[in-house]
């Protein structure tokens, strides 16, 4: 989906603005944030590309006035009320009203660390051999599906070099919709900054982005 | 209510308040163990942070297998320094040289390499960042006071997929003789997104 997560090579956001120093939380509500997104996920409903897609389907003026935890709990908020875990009267009234599904899992506090430490590996064998070789031209298709992807659309259409054949990893296009894993292998594609941005964009500059097999054509 | 959106600790912050109703559901569903947030956050404030990535990186430095070793599985060797987990899970080291100088990204969203770096910085996660480091980066640079010349190349990843990217630094001039431990205190975070450079020794 084109949604307002994709900025790559957006203007007018204004400049960067590095905090030195910066803590890594700036209120005590992001803590608990960071928290709840990740005990949730933990329940094991949905998946890490089921919260992405949830999060860029935040209207534009929504994601763009928030700050990324705000974003996150947006996201959660909808997540937890299509899998039933909340409800809109609960919300309303701040603490359980409906009952909700036993989840697969609670994340305990006695497991939490173990939990971080071995993390979510995603990366899945492919039966297949991979279509592309390394050294190969290739061009992103030119797509705009509705559905969640990682094919940002600055790369749509255009014409990079495969600079590595990685692993097979789950395809978020489908598992972002509940439709399963269907593992492709995922390539580093490197593109020429003026095949990208034009022949007045910088000659020193390489961009690559790590694309799925279905991503791309041979060029 | 008072229009002060800074004012994060403000017990009216509509945030907090949002943050607390949900977290108060899910408790009182039995669905979440808020002590297990406790854990969560002391983790990402105490244990894992750009220290991490600090030490890899002093390793790199100082030990040539490790490097290569680095260059080829950085996942395994991330490991073998006990550095592993959420957002570490398939990790890709990429290597400064004197004609490129390599920048991460994600424009998508804000994936970042945890287990090395720890939580990302509000900058990383925000659209000026993730708009313009691939088709400016060179301006990006200069808002955190770096320069290149002109003719060094610049790569920048944009971390589209589930692998995540740390920079490895070129070791500074004038650190002969430094052990480890000096040369990792001279690795900053940003020298290992590629907004900023290493430190230089003390004289």
């Amino acid at each position: 989906m084109s949604g307002p997560h994709d900025v790559g090579g957006q203007m007018r956001f204004g400049p960067v603005v590095p905090e030195p120093g910066e803590p890594p939380f700036h209120a005590d509500w992001e803590k608990r944030a960071l928290g709840l997104v990740i005990c949730s996920g933990a329940m094991g409903a949905w998946t890490i590309d089921e919260s992405r897609r949830a999060r860029e389907s935040l209207a534009p003026e929504i994601y763009y006035a928030s700050s990324y935890y705000e974003i996150w709990i947006r996201g959660l908020e909808i997540l937890l009320k299509r899998h039933g875990f909340v409800s809109g009267r609960d919300i309303e009234a701040g603490k359980p009203v409906d009952a909700a599904p036993t989840p697969k899992r609670v994340l305990k506090a006695a497991d939490a660390r173990a939990a971080m430490a071995r993390g979510g590996p995603c990366n899945r064998p492919v039966s297949a051999a991979p279509r592309f070789r390394a050294g190969q031209r290739v061009r992103a298709r030119d797509f705009h599906p509705e559905h969640h992807t990682r094919l940002p659309r600055y790369a749509r259409g255009k014409a990079g070099v495969i600079e590595a054949v990685r692993d097979g990893y789950v395809l978020p296009d489908t598992n972002a919709h509940g439709g399963g894993e269907n593992p492709e292998w995922v390539y580093t594609v490197a593109f020429d900054g003026r095949e990208l941005w034009g022949g007045e964009a910088d000659p020193a500059l390489t961009v690559s982005i790590d694309a799925w097999e279905s991503y791309l054509e041979p060029a | 209510m008072a229009h002060d959106h800074d004012d994060h600790d403000n017990e009216l912050d509509p945030m907090a308040a949002r943050v607390r109703a949900l977290e108060t559901i899910l408790v009182g569903k039995g669905l979440i163990d808020p002590q297990a947030i406790d854990v969560i956050v002391e983790t990402y404030e105490t244990k894992v942070g750009p220290r991490n990535g600090a030490k890899v990186v002093a390793e790199a430095w100082s030990d040539p297998k490790f490097a290569e070793w680095l260059k080829r599985d950085a996942t395994a060797a991330i490991t073998s320094l006990g550095f592993t987990g959420r957002q570490g899970e398939h990790m890709q080291a990429v290597f400064n040289s004197a004609g490129t100088h390599n920048l991460v990204v994600c424009t998508l969203c804000s994936c970042y390499p945890w287990t090395v770096l720890g939580l990302p910085p509000v900058w990383y996660k925000s659209p000026p960042y993730r708009s313009r480091a691939v088709i400016d980066p060179r301006g990006v640079l200069a808002e955190f006071g770096v320069t290149l010349p002109a003719e060094t190349k610049i790569r920048v990843w944009d971390s589209t997929a589930e692998l995540r990217y740390l920079v490895v630094p070129e070791r500074p001039a004038g650190t002969e003789g430094l052990g480890k431990d000096q040369l990792a205190d001279l690795v900053t975070r940003d020298s290992m997104i590629g907004t900023g450079m290493p430190l230089e020794p003390q004289r």
